[in-house]
C-alpha cells in the first residue's frame, strides 16, 4: 500500500503547513467521528459514559451501547487547541487550588465554560460515570466533583496497585467480583441493556487483534533507523486504542494501515514523519518518561526533531495498557482479562517495575539515555522520577536528564529553559560517545 | 505494663510528650527496641494502618510523619520536584541520615500517589528493610471489598510473622485488638473532653497527646492519656471568648506545632480536627472474639473515619462527616489548612466547601507546609475569622 504524506492546512497556523502522514489523518478523522457520536446523543437516544484511560473498559462499556466520553482526552484537546489555559483559570477562579492536577481543572473550566467539545457542540452530560480507579489517585477527586456536578450514577472499580510488582489472586478475585457485583449491574441499568458476555468476548477478540498491530508499530522502533517516533508520533498512534476504539472494527483497521504505513517507511529506511515533513538523520535515540506538554506539543516536538533526535520508546504510551511485554485482552476469561488489563498499566505499577521497564527499553531499542519530563500536575508519574532517573543511569550507564512542564497549563512550558536543557544533554551524549570510541 | 506513670502535673506530662516529639532520632522507639533481644520496629506513614497486627507480632508500631520544622532537610530535596509536598522529602531524610536505621519494616498506606511511590522508593532505597504498600479496599461490601482486605490484612499478618519467626496466632491479635480498642476510647473521650471544655485541654497539648500515640508502646501512651485526662481535669484554667472551630485537611503532612499554637493565640479554639487519623481511625469498638482480621475488616469498612483518600459511594453523604463534627462539637466556623502541593485535600475542599456554604457554616481556607516559618499571615486571617464569627453570633 501507499501511504503518501499528506499536506493539510491548519485552521490556528494558516501560514505553515503541516506534515501528516496518512495514519495520523485517519486517526483524526475517527477521532472527530467520535466526537461526532458523543455530541449528538441527545439526538440519537445514545446513552454516555464518563471513564479514565487507565483501565479504559472500552469493551464492556460497548456490550451496554454506551458511548465513552474520556474527560483526559478532552483536556488533552483542549491544550492542543490552546484552550485549556483559560479553563484551568476558570477552574482556579471558582475555587481550585493552583497546586492540583491541571486535567481536572481544564474538565472542570471547560464545563463552566459551556462543556463545549472540539467540534463546537456542547458535550452531553454523562449517564454514568464509571470511575475506574487506576494508577491515580485523583482520579476518585475528579469524579467525585463531576458527581456532585451532574448528579449522576457512579460506579467505583478499585484497581489495586501493584505495589510489590505482582498480580495475587486476591487483586484478581477483588476486580472480577467488583464487575459481576457492582460495574455490570449497574451499567445493565444506566442502559437498559442486558449483558451479554459473548459480545464482551467479541470485543475483547478484536482488541487483542488491535493489540498485536500497535505492538509490531512500537517495536517498529529498534530499527536504526527508527520509522517513527514513539512519543510524540505515538500519542497519535495510541489515541484510537486507549480511547473509544479498543474493541472495535475500526481499531483493527486503523492498527492494520498503521502497522503497513510503518513497515513500508522501515523498508524504505526512512525516519519518522514530523510535522515539518520527514525527520533528517537520526543522530540521537532517546528513551521517554513522562506525559508530553500539549499546549505547545509541537514546539516541545520541534526541539527534538531539529536536532535529530527521535524517541525510540515512552513510557506514557502505556498508561492506557502496557502490550508490549505479551499482555493481550483474552476473550477466553473475559472478566479476568479486564481485571489484569487494569492491574498492569505503567501507572499502577511500582516504581521499581517502571524503573526495570525503562532499562529494558533503554537495552533493546538500544537508546542513548533517558529523558525525564515530569509534569507538575501528576503526583503518579511525578512522584519519585528523580530516583528513577538515577537508578536507570546507573544500570545502563547511559546518561539521563530531566525536563519539567506541565500537561495542560501553559504557565508551566519555559521553552528556553527547556532548549538549553536538551541541547546540553545532547552534547553530554556526544561527549560519551566520543568518550566511549576513545576507550575503544 | 504501665497503667500510670505517675507524673504530678499537667506541664509534667505535656513536657514528656513534648520530648517525644521533637526528638528526632527517635530515641524512645529505640531504648525500647534495645530493652530487649529480638524486638523489632515496624514504621507506617499516614493515614491508615492496622497497627493491631504489628503489635500482635510483638513489635512497636512508629507512626512517621515527615520530620517537621526542625528537621533540616539536606539530601531528601534532591529526590522531589518543588512542586510536590515535604513530608516525602522530609521522611526520605530521616531514612537517608540513618534516624529511621533501627527500623526493621516500613508501611505506606493507600493514600495518595505520593506515597503510594514513596514505597517503591524505600524498597530501592533501603533494601535490607521490610517494605510494603499497604492497600486498602475502596468497595465496602464485606463479600467484596471486604474478602479484598482480609487478604491483604492475612499477607501482612504473614510477612510481620515471618519478621519476627513465628506466626502471629489469634490470641495474640485479639489481645492487641483490645489494647487499641482501649486506646482509642481513650482519644475519644480526649476529643469529647476538649470540645466540652477546649479551654482545659489546648489543641497543641491534645496535638501531643495524640503524637505521643504514634512513638510509645500503646500500653504507655494508654496511661498517658488517662494521666493526661485526669490531671488536666482537675487543672483550673481560664477560659477565653475564642470562638469554636474545626480543622480539616491536615490528615498527612503535619502543621507545624506553632501553626496550631497560633491558632488558638490568634482566638479559636479547636474542637475537632483530622489531625493523625490513624489514633481514631476506626470510630467504634472492633470485635475481640471470632475471627480478627474479619473483625478489623469489618470495622474499617462499616466504622471508619471519612477522609479524602476514601471513596464516597453515597453522593448525598459526601462531606456531612464534617458537618456532623460542627454540630457535634458545637463548632462555629471550619478552617480547612491543607499541605502546599496535596491533591487529595486540595481536591477535596470545594466539595466539602459546597456542603458547608449549604449548611450555613463558615470557613476559611489556607495552606501551609511542615516547615512553615512565617505564622503572622495565618494568624491575622484566623484572627480575622474568629472576629467576623462572634460578631456574628453577636448580631
Ligand atoms: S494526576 Fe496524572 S494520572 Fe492523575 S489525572 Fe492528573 S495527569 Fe492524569
Ligand atoms: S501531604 Fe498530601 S500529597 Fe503529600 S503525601 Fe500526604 S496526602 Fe500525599
Amino acid at each position: 500500500m501507499t501511504t503518501p504524506n499528506t499536506k493539510i492546512v491548519t485552521s490556528k497556523a494558516p501560514a505553515k503547513e503541516v506534515i501528516k502522514d496518512a495514519s495520523m489523518l485517519k486517526q483524526k478523522e475517527m477521532m472527530a467521528a467520535h466526537y461526532d457520536r458523543l455530541t449528538a446523543a441527545p439526538q440519537t437516544g445514545a446513552k454516555v459514559a464518563a471513564t479514565f484511560v487507565p483501565g479504559n473498559l472500552n469493551e464492556l462499556v460497548m456490550c451496554f451501547d454506551l458511548v465513552n466520553n474520556l474527560p483526559e482526552v478532552n483536556a488533552i484537546q483542549s491544550g492542543l487547541r490552546r484552550v485549556s489555559g483559560s479553563y484551568v483559570l476558570e477552574a482556579e477562579k471558582i475555587g481550585h487550588s493552583e497546586d492540583v492536577c491541571t486535567y481536572v481543572k481544564s474538565d472542570i473550566g471547560m464545563m463552566a465554560k459551556g462543556n463545549i467539545a472540539p467540534n463546537g457542540k456542547k458535550f452531553p452530560n454523562p449517564d454514568v460515570l464509571l470511575l475506574s480507579y487506576t494508577g491515580c489517585f485523583t482520579f476518585m477527586k475528579w469524579f467525585e466533583l463531576l458527581r456532585e456536578q451532574y448528579k449522576c450514577e457512579t460506579i467505583m472499580l478499585h484497581t489495586p496497585y501493584m505495589g510489590d510488582g505482582k498480580i495475587t489472586k486476591g487483586m484478581i478475585d477483588y476486580m472480577v467480583k467488583q464487575l459481576r457485583e457492582e460495574v455490570i449491574p449497574t451499567l445493565e441499568r444506566v442502559s437498559g441493556v442486558k449483558f451479554d458476555i459473548d459480545r464482551l468476548r467479541e470485543n475483547l477478540k478484536r482488541s487483542s487483534r488491535a493489540e498485536d498491530d500497535l505492538v509490531r508499530v512500537l517495536q517498529s522502533a529498534k530499527a536504526k533507523p527508527s520509522p517513527i517516533d514513539a512519543y510524540f508520533g505515538g500519542i497519535y498512534y495510541i489515541g484510537p486504542i486507549f480511547g473509544a476504539f479498543r474493541g472495535t472494527q475500526d481499531a483493527i483497521d486503523y492498527y492494520r494501515f498503521l502497522r503497513e504505513e510503518v513497515e513500508e517507511r522501515l523498508a524504505n529506511g526512512q525516519g519518522p514523519v514530523t510535522p515539518d515533513g520527514d525527520m533528517g538523520k537520526e543522530k540521537y535515540r532517546l528513551v521517554v518518561e513522562g506525559p508530553p506538554n500539549y499546549t505547545n506539543f509541537r514546539q516541545f516536538w520541534k526541539m527534538f526533531y531539529d536536532e535529530g533526535a527521535v524517541i525510540v520508546a515512552s513510557s506514557y504510551t502505556k498508561v492506557g495498557g502496557v502490550y508490549d511485554f505479551g499482555f493481550r485482552h483474552d476473550p477466553s476469561k473475559p472478566l479476568e482479562t479486564l481485571a489484569e488489563y487494569c492491574l498492569g498499566v505503567y501507572t499502577n505499577r511500582s516504581l521499581p517495575m517502571r524503573i526495570d521497564m525503562l532499562v529494558n527499553y533503554i537495552n533493546e531499542y538500544e537508546a542513548d539515555g533517558l529523558l525525564i519530563n515530569s509534569i507538575k500536575s501528576c503526583n503518579s508519574f511525578s512522584a519519585g522520577q528523580l530516583l528513577m532517573m538515577r537508578e536507570v543511569e546507573k544500570r545502563t550507564g547511559k546518561p539521563a536528564a530531566f525536563v519539567e512542564s506541565d500537561l495542560v497549563d501553559p504557565r508551566y512550558f519555559s521553552a528556553a529553559n527547556i532548549k538549553n536543557r536538551l541541547e546540553s544533554y545532547f552534547q553530554m551524549i556526544d561527549q560519551k560517545r566520543s568518550g566511549a570510541h576513545a576507550a575503544a | 505494663m504501665a497503667t500510670s506513670l505517675n507524673p504530678s502535673t499537667t506541664a509534667d506530662i505535656v513536657a514528656r510528650a513534648n520530648a517525644l516529639f521533637e526528638d528526632l532520632s527517635f530515641s524512645a522507639a529505640r531504648a525500647w527496641k534495645d530493652a530487649e533481644p529480638g524486638r523489632k520496629v515496624v514504621g507506617y506513614m499516614p493515614i491508615y494502618v492496622p497497627r493491631e497486627l504489628i503489635h500482635a507480632a510483638g513489635m512497636l508500631p512508629l507512626g512517621v510523619v515527615g520530620g517537621g520544622d526542625q528537621l533540616e532537610v539536606i539530601h531528601g530535596d534532591a529526590y522531589y520536584q518543588s512542586y510536590i509536598c515535604r513530608i516525602p522529602r522530609s521522611t526520605i531524610e530521616l531514612g537517608v541520615s540513618g534516624r529511621l536505621d533501627f527500623v526493621d519494616g516500613m508501611l505506606f498506606p493507600s493514600i495518595c500517589d505520593v506515597i503510594r511511590n514513596l514505597s517503591g522508593m524505600w524498597k530501592l532505597m533501603f533494601p535490607k528493610v521490610y517494605s510494603r504498600y499497604f492497600d486498602v479496599p475502596q468497595n465496602y461490601r464485606d463479600e467484596i471489598g471486604g474478602n479484598f482486605y482480609v487478604n491483604e490484612l492475612a499477607e501482612l499478618r504473614h510477612d510481620l510473622g515471618e519478621l519476627r519467626g513465628k506466626p502471629i496466632t489469634d490470641e495474640e491479635l485479639h489481645s492487641s485488638i483490645a489494647l487499641y480498642n482501649e486506646n482509642r476510647r481513650l482519644i475519644r473521650e480526649l476529643y469529647a473532653f476538649r470540645a466540652e471544655r477546649p479551654w482545659q485541654a489546648p489543641a497543641t497539648e491534645v496535638y501531643l497527646m495524640v503524637r505521643a500515640g504514634l512513638l510509645l508502646p500503646v500500653e504507655e501512651h494508654s496511661a498517658m492519656l488517662r494521666d493526661y485526662l485526669a490531671a488536666t481535669r482537675a487543672d483550673e484554667r481560664p477560659m477565653r471568648d475564642n470562638c469554636r472551630v474545626v480543622l480539616t485537611g491536615m490528615f498527612c503532612e503535619q502543621p507545624p506545632l506553632n501553626l496550631i499554637k497560633s491558632l488558638e493565640l490568634s482566638g479559636c479554639y479547636v474542637v475537632d480536627d483530622d489531625l493523625l487519623l490513624v489514633t481514631r481511625w476506626l470510630t467504634g469498638e472492633v470485635a475481640t472474639e471470632g475471627d480478627p482480621l474479619r473483625n478489623l475488616a469489618s470495622a474499617f469498612l462499616h466504622h471508619s473515619e471519612s477522609t479524602a483518600a476514601k471513596y464516597e459511594p453515597n453522593q448525598k453523604e459526601k462531606g456531612q462527616h464534617l458537618v456532623r463534627a460542627v454540630k457535634r462539637t458545637a463548632a462555629e466556623g471550619v478552617i480547612f489548612a491543607a499541605p502546599s502541593f496535596c491533591d487529595p485535600a486540595l481536591l477535596e475542599r470545594p466539595m466539602l466547601q459546597h456542603v458547608l456554604k449549604e449548611a450555613g457554616i463558615p470557613f476559611i481556607a489556607f495552606k501551609y507546609a511542615e516547615n512553615s516559618g512565617q505564622m503572622q499571615p495565618i494568624r491575622e486571617q484566623a484572627g480575622t475569622f474568629a472576629d467576623s464569627i462572634k460578631l456574628w453570633s453577636g448580631a
